[in-house]
């Protein structure tokens, strides 16, 4: 297929259709409706169900029906909006069913501002709900990579029946690029454990996250965790950049990672050997990737736009084990690659 | 000798956990006849509430799906939404439909969602152990309000079939009691019109029944029938508040 | 003719006081697994097979033949 134009939120929902998405439920919340208003737009007439819900709670709930159904179905908000789905997507985590989850992410707490934002990393990573379970992050840096991903999200979360995010932001989700959508979508499996009317031929499925025997309840969590070491074996990914002989090596993801990669550029012209770490999954975390491109380092630099979310999960992957810097910016202000470049180069100045 | 009343088939054959007494049993035997009668157990899902029903999933033989707190309505409509073939009943508690699940009611009845609402309304929460409902009569004691309910500090009880009978969306809106046999046996053609309402797509179908709650009132489960008798339905009056077709008239 | 389930029955007494032969009461004799003491028939032969018991009882534990 040829390249096309599109804005990263259309090109996230054109994408989630030609991924097999049966249904779509939001509500409208800057930075993110340009994907509920594609959906309106196109969902109806090639066979499937957009629906404005009453409220981020609700618009998560229908997820949660429609995905017990067994339709691969999708919902999509920025941070305020996400903290109200929290409870929906902790019951779709307790109940082991597949969605893809968009977070288009703002500038918070509170209503915050609208302009794009990294502050939602520790709730998507650590947080997105009560109860011990984890979301699937994936944290795209293109418009290319947005399309890409939320095909993934549908697979992983089928496949393993959970919950997935896309960990997006203002800047990927409000820029143009040209994208190229894939020819063909995988086979959606078969899902024997939906709630789908048992048509007289097996015994009914019941979807539930209750378990009021602390044992049960405990071996549940316990399945699920052994799930999450399939997937931390399997679905990690990164991109490193220039880090096989990097001393200092910036960690960034999503739109971050994009002008740290300019930064990256300019110190190497400038003599100093600087490297980008990019995570493409925020969990897993690719934690081994991360300590093969920090061997020769003697500084790591974490950006970020927030005032330090990711920086905490670095020292932790790397053990302390090489000293790591923080640069960020939050609010909604993104840093310029001069920024990133002046912390290179104090950095190097200290290392010499 | 034939068999003239039995236990309908598609609830299953274990005793429930509901208190000795308590009428959730009576509703949840009403509704199974519905899809007995309709012999829709293999196209139906339900969904069940927090609250005292919400192990409803473990006596319904329909494919069972178990909803957040008052988010059942919304459930329902992703449900239905994937498949509109699919029979889609709720089945939620006064504090779970009308306290924190208002919302959702509301406005799936505002977009005349094709789906079947079983309103219990016993007008306490029973599972936390008796605290005030959004359906709680003025000066019924609770442990919430252990003088009475008094509307001047607790506010007024919400009546909700008057409310969501005003709403476009809705397209039957019925409320009965189980109280007496003549009661069930009119509860019972409700919750078979609301089921129907589905099958011909007429919009919105609620049955609000008012129901017992034998431990949490203090009473004897014959007592706890007087009450509806004398208390409830004084103040939530029986009948039909809405009857039309939204979408085929 | 009336067969109340003995597992299933919670004693609540709902289907001894709408019986209009009053010829069900409760057995204080022995109770079930859950320890209740259940309702039982007391003479079959009066029942009229009006299903009243039946359509009162709220553990759907009886069941009526004619």
């Amino acid at each position: 297929m040829n390249k096309v134009l599109m804005k990263g939120n259309e090109a996230l929902a054109e994408a989630a259709i030609r991924a097999g998405c049966k249904c779509f439920f939001g509500y409208p919340i800057t930075p993110q409706t340009e994907v509920a208003a594609y959906f309106a737009k196109n969902m109806a007439k090639r066979g499937g169900v957009f629906l404005q819900a009453e409220s981020e709670i609700a618009a998560i709930n229908m997820v949660l029906g429609a995905s017990s159904a067994g339709v691969r179905a999708m919902t999509s908000s920025s941070s305020p909006g996400i903290s109200l789905k929290s409870e929906g997507i902790s019951y779709i985590a307790g109940s082991d069913l597949p969605c893809v989850i968009v977070n288009v992410q703002r500038g918070g707490p509170g209503l915050g501002g609208i302009q794009p934002s990294q502050s939602d990393y520790n709730q998507a990573v650590k947080a997105p709900g009560h109860g011990d379970f984890h979301l699937v992050v994936y944290a795209p840096a293109s418009v290319q990579e947005s399309v890409d991903m939320v095909f993934t999200a549908f697979d992983t979360a089928d496949r393993y029946r959970i919950p997935t995010m896309i960990l997006s932001d203002g800047l990927i989700g409000q820029m143009m690029e040209p994208v190229v959508f894939p020819e063909k979508t995988n086979d959606i499996p078969e899902k024997s454990w939906a709630c789908d009317g048992h048509k007289n031929k097996r015994k009914h499925n019941i979807v539930t996250s209750l378990f009021l025997e602390p044992d049960k309840l405990e071996k549940s969590v316990l399945q699920r965790n052994e799930k999450y070491k399939l997937i931390s074996n399997n679905c990690a990914d990164c991109e490193t950049y220039l880090c096989d002989d990097a001393h200092i090596v910036i960690t960034a993801y999503g739109a971050t990672a994009r002008i740290a990669r300019s930064a990256v550029n300019e110190a190497r012209k400038q003599g100093i050997k600087a490297g980008l770490f990019r995570p493409k999954t925020l969990w897993p975390f690719p934690e081994n990737e991360l300590r093969n491109s920090c061997k020769n380092a003697g500084h790591i630099l974490c950006a970020e736009m927030s005032a330090g979310q990711m920086v905490n999960d670095i020292k932790l992957y790397t053990n302390c084990s090489v000293p790591v810097s923080f640069y960020g910016r939050t609010g909604g202000v993104i840093p310029e690659p001069e920024e990133l470049l002046r912390e290179i180069i104090k950095l190097s100045e200290g290392r010499q | 000798m034939s068999v003239i009343f039995q236990k309908p088939k598609s609830l299953a054959d274990v005793q429930t956990h509901y208190c000795p007494g308590c009428t959730h049993g009576i509703i949840h035997r009403l509704v199974a006849e519905v899809i007995d009668e309709m012999n829709i157990e293999g196209t139906t899902v339900g969904i069940s509430p927090v609250g005292c029903s919400v192990m409803a999933y473990e006596y319904f033989n329909c494919d069972m799906i178990e909803a957040p707190h008052g988010r059942a309505p919304a459930v329902a409509t992703g449900v239905k939404r994937a498949d509109p073939e699919l029979f889609v009943f709720t089945y939620q508690g006064d504090g779970d439909l009308a306290a924190i699940g208002t919302n959702e009611t509301i406005h799936a009845a505002a977009r005349g969602e094709n789906i079947t609402v079983i309103f219990v309304n016993n007008t306490i929460y029973g599972m936390t152990g008796g605290q005030m409902a959004p359906t709680t009569i003025p000066g019924q004691i609770t442990q919430t309000t252990p003088y009475g309910r008094d509307p001047k500090t607790n506010g007024f009880p919400l009546k909700v079939c008057e409310i969501i009978s005003q709403i476009d969306g809705t397209a039957f809106a019925q409320r009965v009691a189980v109280d007496s046999v003549p009661h069930i046996k009119e509860a019972k053609k409700a919750i078979r019109k609301a089921f129907e309402n589905q099958k011909e797509k007429r919009g919105f179908s609620i049955v609000e029944v008012l129901s017992s709650c034998p431990t949490n009132w203090g009473m004897t489960p014959s007592e706890a029938l007087k009450r509806i008798r004398e208390e409830m339905i004084p103040y939530y009056p029986l009948g039909i508040f809405k009857d039309t077709d939204v979408w085929n008239k | 003719m009336i067969t109340i389930d003995f597992e299933r029955c919670k004693g609540c007494r709902l289907c001894t006081e709408v019986c209009p032969k009053k010829i069900i009461s409760v057995d204080y004799e022995k109770h079930n697994l859950k320890g209740y003491y259940t309702a039982v028939c007391t003479d079959n032969e009066q029942c009229i097979s009006c299903s009243m018991c039946a359509v009162m009882c709220p553990d759907y534990a009886i069941t009526v033949e004619r």
